[in-house]
């Protein structure tokens, strides 16, 4: 069963949108097991949503920034608290908890450059805990979760070959 | 300046002369002008080169590499080679002189033919297949004798078909398996009488396994592996289809150190060695690219299933292919020539698929469909072939 669900977590990570019975034939499986492991993939929160990867870039000027937080852990909760108290902010699209130089890695969209800088000083630095942050705008993606966002490598091959 | 009294054709090999103009080609000037077409009549991969094995080939270029090699290839490279066919498919050869590094596997086809045929040897090949060994069998003045192969049989060759047109000038046998159109293999249970007979006969086989690596469920057997049968075997193969690598040009032929060193002497003196950036990336693919390419056999095996259940449920039967991307349906329930189905699917339904009977005899009533594409312009296609089937036989 883990076996199946890792390639069907394969197959949908790159088409979310693939129904069970093309899933089922493409593996060679069953089309009541594969549907039975999604179930169970989702009730077990691995598959969290099927979302689409969206180049925003294209269609409006939004602005993105990575932030590195220093913090001091609490007693009893470790980081655990204060991450939250971060991203259950919208306006945060990720956080994860680093090693290294600084503790927390939080990704904050805005519309504009302003507006991430409001955010940072009226809503992150403020936070009891928060030692410090430094703030990387972001200037242009290249490749996102394995994606490339360029339209490139088009299919250069002839339309018919031996 | 006195006028020409011959013609040009005059002038030419009549062998070269007598060599018909390829269907695929003709097929390709067709549809190459067509507009939104889905391809289906591709024989390469659709993953680009690993990067890995990209990013190789420009160090090499930026350090220099950029001369002659050996006339055989990089040593590395042949011990790579032959490293990889012992551990993968059971044969040993020796990197010294056992073993030639070509450009692409049609070149170890061509040294094969023109090394070992005499005018009027006969060149057993079984069809539907690739369709090169029939045109360079007769360059080099040998008689093509085709052996056709069914549907029924997974396309396989059959002791009994082989024996009937095994005569005395009978010489060498070509297999092409896992096949290219029809996808079908030879396990070792189908290689048994076949190698029995070449014993018997005293036939050499020149063994194309170009898409060796891509078998699904059954592991390919290497004819060369089979006992008795490694000197009586040319093992053509290359870096093409298991690495996506069929721009680069790379393959190789393993043989006798007699028929290597025979080949060898062709192959100095016609390209002197394969490009050095090949040879470079070739090694590197060999070295690191074991892992990206099992990756790409489980995304052709995805497709494969896909796609071989798509032309059932559009009702053309479809045998189970067990290796290389291709799907073989029949269209004979259409009531067309394959000719006629592929030209009519292009103009009609805009997808490309290559009529099987541009590859020799048993192909016709088929048509041959890659499956290296992308699932999106496969599940695409299906349906495009789903509505002009339903359309053509409605009708």
């Amino acid at each position: 069963m883990m076996e199946l669900k890792l390639r069907i977590l394969d197959l949908l990570k790159e088409d979310a949108r693939t129904d069970a019975e093309t899933v089922a034939t493409m593996l060679g499986a069953a089309r009541e097991d594969v549907e039975a492991a999604i179930a169970e993939l989702e009730a077990e929160h691995v598959i969290v949503k099927y979302a689409a990867v969206i180049n925003w870039a294209k269609v409006n000027e939004s602005v993105t920034a990575l932030i590195e937080v220093q913090i001091t852990p609490e007693r009893g909760r470790g980081f655990d608290a204060i991450a939250e108290r971060i991203y259950l902010y919208p306006e945060v699209n990720s956080v994860f908890l680093m090693s290294g130089a600084y503790d927390l890695l939080v990704e904050v969209q805005g519309r504009s450059l302003q507006e991430v800088a409001a955010f940072v000083s009226n809503r992150l630095s403020p936070i009891d805990r928060v030692l410090s942050t430094k703030t990387h705008f972001i200037l242009k993606k290249y490749k996102h979760d394995g994606i490339i966002f360029e339209d490139r490598e088009e299919d250069r091959r002839m339309i018919i070959s031996p | 300046m006195e006028p020409m009294t011959k013609s040009m054709q005059d002038y030419l090999n009549p062998r070269v002369r007598a060599i018909p103009p390829s269907g695929i080609r003709k097929f390709f000037d067709l549809v190459s002008g067509a507009k939104d077409i889905i391809s289906l009549g591709v024989g390469e991969p659709d993953f680009a080169t690993p990067w890995h094995v990209r990013d190789a080939a420009v160090v090499s270029l930026e350090r220099g590499y950029t001369k002659y090699t050996p006339n055989a290839g990089i040593p590395e490279l042949r011990e790579e080679i032959c490293r990889y066919l012992s551990e993968s498919f059971r044969v040993a050869y020796d990197p010294d002189r056992e073993v030639i590094v070509t450009i692409g596997g049609s070149e170890g086809i061509d040294l094969a033919l023109r090394a070992l045929i005499n005018p009027g040897d006969e060149v057993l090949i079984p069809e539907p297949c690739y369709i090169p060994y029939n045109p360079i069998t007769s360059i080099s003045g040998g008689v093509p004798v085709p052996i056709e192969t069914f549907a029924k049989d997974n396309f396989k060759l059959t002791a009994e078909s082989l024996r009937a047109r095994i005569t005395p000038r009978s010489k060498v046998l070509v297999l092409c398996y896992p096949s290219n159109p029809t996808g079908g293999i030879m396990t070792y249970d189908d290689f048994l009488p076949i190698a029995k007979l070449v014993e018997e006969h005293d036939l050499l086989v020149i063994s194309d396994e170009i898409y060796a690596e891509l078998t699904y469920g059954k592991k390919h057997v290497s004819f060369a592996s089979m006992p008795g049968m490694k000197d009586r075997t040319l093992l053509v193969s290359g870096f093409s289809k298991a690495f996506a690598m069929t721009g680069w040009r790379m393959g190789y032929i393993c043989g006798h150190r007699e028929l290597i060193a025979a080949m060898l002497k062709i192959h100095q003196y016609t390209v002197m060695c394969a490009p050095i950036m090949g040879q470079v990336a070739a090694l590197e693919a060999l070295q690191n690219g074991l892992e990206e390419k099992d990756r790409m056999m489980e995304s052709y095996n995805q497709r494969r299933r896909l796609v071989v259940k798509g032309f059932r449920d559009i009702g053309l039967a479809c045998h189970e292919p067990e290796g290389a991307f291709y799907a073989f349906p029949s269209i004979a329930s259409t009531g067309f020539s394959s000719e006629e189905f592929a030209q009519r699917l292009v103009a009609e339904a805009r997808v490309a698929a290559v009529p099987g009977d541009v590859f020799g005899l048993g192909g016709e009533g088929h048509i041959r469909c890659s499956y290296a594409t992308s699932v999106a312009q496969l599940n695409e296609a299906l349906e495009r072939i789903g509505e002009f089937v339903r359309k053509v036989k409605g009708a």
